[in-house]
C-alpha cells in the first residue's frame, strides 16, 4: 500500500487519466462549437456575464498595474539614464504580457469559479440529466455557448485593459515622474508595433478558452453535493490559472521565434 | 405476439463493490402502466437512469420498440430520448429558467417549436397539474417543494412522449393533490396512449394507476403481476411491503440501542 513506487505509479496513471479525459472533453466541446445549431442568445447572455461584469475588476487590475509598472521601470531605467524609455516599456509590458495574463487570472477567478459552481450544481441536482432526457445535448446547450463567449470576450476585455493600463502609467508618469503630457503619449505610440497588441489579444482568446474549459470541465464532472461543487470550483480556478501561465509561455515563445 | 414498448433483459449495474441491479427483467407493454415498488435504495431510480442512458449498465439489454438502445450515442440517442418523458425524483428543474420555460423546454429545444406556441402549451400543462398561469412567470426557486414536483410533472408530459417515467410522483404532495396527479397519470395512459413506468412508495397511488405491479428487491424483480393479484401474491416480501410491516423477511439495517 505504502510502496513509494506504487504511489508514483498511481499519481502518473491518474495524471494520464486526467489528460485523456480532458482531451476527450475538449474534443467534444469543439465538435459542438463548430456544428450548428448555434445558440446566439445564450452566447450573448454569457458574453455579458463574462465581459461586462468583469470590466470593473479587470479595469482596476489594469490601472494599478500600469501605475506600478511606470514607477518600477522609472527606477530601473534611471540607473542608466534611460528614463525616456518608461512610456515605451510600459505600453509593451502591458499589451504583450501583463494585460492578458493578469486579466486572464482575474477573470479565471471570477468566471471559471462561477461556471464550475453553476454547472456543478446543475450536475448534482440532476439538471444536466434532465437536459439530456429532453433531447438537448449539454455540450451544445451549456458548454459551447460558454466557450465561444469566453473566447470572443477575453480579447475585448484585454483591449480595454490595455488602454486602461497605459492610462495608469500615463497618470503616474505625468503627475509623479514629471513627464511632459505630449511626449509621454508620443513615445507610447511611436514605438508600439501592431504585433505587440495582436500577440496580447491572441493570448487573451486562448486564455478565455482555457478558463471556460476548466470551469465547464470541473463543473460537469463534479459529484457529491455541496462539498463536491465547492471542490470543483476550487479546482477550476487553480487549474485555469496554471494553464493560463503555462500557455502564456508557449504562446510567447511562438511569437518570439517567428 | 406484439413487441413490448420497453423491455429490460438482465440489466445489471454496480457501483464500486455494491451490486445495485443484478439482472433486472421487466416489460412495459404499449399503453400499459407499470408500477415498480421496492424499498429505499434498492436501485429503482438507477434502473430508470439506465434506460435513459444516463447510467451505463454493466450488462443486459434494454429494448425500446424491439431495438436495443444500450450504448446509443449522438443523434441516435437524442432521437430515442425524444420518445421519453421523465419526472425526476428531485424535480431537477432548471433554476436559470422561468417555470413556463421549464415546461416548454422539450418543445422549444427538442422539437424546435416557436416560443409563443410552446408557451401556450406550457400554460395548459401547468393547468393540468393545478398551477395557474401566473406561476409560469416565477422562477423554480420561488415555489414550494410540492409545486416544483408538479411543474416537473408538467415538463415530463409536455411533449406528449410515448414512454413516461414517473419517479415518485406523489411524494411530498397532500393527499388530495396526490390523487389529482394519479388521475393525470391515468389520463396520460388513456388519452395519449403512453406507456408509463412509475416508481412509488404510495400504495394507494400504486393501486390506482397500475395495470401491473413489480417489486424490486436486492437487484432483482422478485414479483410481478396484475394489480388484482397484489393482495394474494403469495410472496412474503410483497405482503410485508404493501402492509408496511417492520417484521418479516425484509430486514432494515437499523441499529437498535
Ligand atoms: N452515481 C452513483 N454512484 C454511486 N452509487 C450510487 C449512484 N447512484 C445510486 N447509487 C447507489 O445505488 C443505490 C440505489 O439508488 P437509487 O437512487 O436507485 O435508489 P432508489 O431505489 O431510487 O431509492 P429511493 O426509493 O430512496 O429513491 C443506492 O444505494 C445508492 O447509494
Ligand atoms: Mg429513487
Amino acid at each position: 500500500m505504502n510502496n513509494p513506487l506504487a504511489l508514483v505509479g498511481r499519481a502518473t496513471l491518474s495524471l494520464f487519466g486526467l489528460a485523456g479525459r480532458l482531451t476527450v472533453f475538449a474534443g467534444n466541446c469543439l465538435q459542438h462549437i463548430v456544428r450548428p445549431p448555434i445558440y446566439f442568445g445564450l452566447i450573448g447572455r454569457q458574453m455579458i456575464a463574462i465581459g461586462y461584469f468583469s470590466l470593473p475588476v479587470v479595469g482596476l487590475t489594469a490601472v494599478f498595474t500600469g501605475m506600478v509598472l511606470a514607477l518600477q521601470i522609472y527606477i530601473g531605467s534611471s540607473r542608466f539614464n534611460a528614463e525616456s524609455a518608461v512610456a515605451t516599456i510600459v505600453v509593451i509590458g502591458i499589451t504583450r504580457e501583463l494585460g492578458p495574463v493578469l486579466s486572464g487570472l482575474m477573470v479565471a477567478g471570477r468566471v471559471s469559479a462561477a461556471m464550475a459552481a453553476e454547472l456543478g450544481t446543475m450536475r448534482v441536482t440532476e439538471q444536466i440529466d434532465a437536459l439530456t432526457t429532453l433531447s438537448t445535448n449539454p455540450f451544445k446547450y451549456l458548454m459551447a455557448p460558454r466557450l465561444i463567449a469566453a473566447t470572443l470576450t477575453m480579447p475585448l476585455l484585454v483591449f480595454v485593459a490595455d488602454i486602461i493600463g497605459v492610462m495608469g502609467g500615463y497618470l503616474v508618469g505625468t503627475a509623479k515622474l514629471g513627464f511632459n503630457y505630449g511626449s509621454y503619449l508620443k513615445s507610447t505610440v511611436d514605438y508600439l508595433e501592431p504585433m505587440d497588441v495582436i500577440s496580447g489579444l491572441v493570448k487573451a482568446a486562448v486564455f478565455g478558452f482555457l478558463l471556460a474549459l476548466m470551469g465547464c470541465y470541473h463543473g460537469y464532472y463534479s459529484k457529491g453535493g455541496a462539498q463536491g461543487v465547492g471542490a470543483a470550483t476550487t479546482n477550476a480556478v487553480v487549474s485555469a490559472s496554471v494553464l493560463i501561465l503555462a500557455a502564456n509561455y508557449l504562446i510567447t515563445e511562438l511569437f518570439f521565434t517567428s | 405476439m406484439t413487441t413490448a414498448k420497453l423491455k429490460l433483459e438482465g440489466v445489471a449495474k454496480h457501483f464500486g463493490h455494491k451490486k445495485v441491479l443484478d439482472g433486472i427483467d421487466l416489460e412495459v407493454g404499449r399503453g400499459e402502466s407499470v408500477v415498480v415498488i421496492g424499498g429505499s435504495g434498492t436501485g429503482k431510480s438507477v434502473m430508470l437512469k439506465c434506460v435513459l442512458g444516463l447510467i451505463h449498465p454493466d450488462r443486459g439489454q434494454i429494448l425500446v420498440d424491439g431495438e436495443n438502445v444500450v450504448g446509443l450515442r449522438g443523434s441516435a440517442k437524442e432521437e430515442y430520448l425524444s420518445k421519453f418523458g421523465m419526472l425526476f425524483q428531485g424535480s431537477a428543474l432548471f433554476d436559470s429558467l422561468r417555470v413556463w420555460e421549464n415546461v416548454a423546454f422539450g418543445l422549444i429545444q427538442g422539437r424546435g417549436m416557436k416560443r409563443k406556441a410552446a408557451k401556450d402549451i406550457a400554460i395548459e400543462k401547468l393547468g393540468r397539474v393545478g398551477l395557474k398561469a401566473d406561476v409560469g412567470e416565477l422562477s423554480p426557486s420561488e415555489l414550494s417543494g410540492g409545486m416544483q414536483k408538479r411543474v416537473a410533472l408538467a415538463r415530463a408530459i409536455a411533449t406528449e412522449p410515448e414512454i413516461i417515467f414517473f419517479d415518485e410522483p406523489t411524494t411530498g404532495l397532500d393527499p388530495i393533490m396526490a390523487d389529482v396527479i394519479n388521475d393525470l397519470i391515468v389520463e396520460c395512459v388513456k388519452d395519449l396512449g403512453a406507456s408509463t413506468l412509475t416508481i412509488t412508495h404510495d400504495m394507494a397511488s400504486a393501486r390506482k394507476i397500475a395495470d401491473r405491479l413489480a417489486m424490486i428487491y436486492k437487484g432483482h424483480i422478485i414479483w410481478c403481476g396484475h394489480k388484482d393479484q397484489i393482495d394474494n401474491s403469495g410472496n412474503a416480501y410483497v405482503d410485508q411491503f404493501i402492509h408496511g410491516r417492520a417484521d418479516g423477511p425484509i430486514t432494515m439495517d437499523v441499529l437498535k440501542p
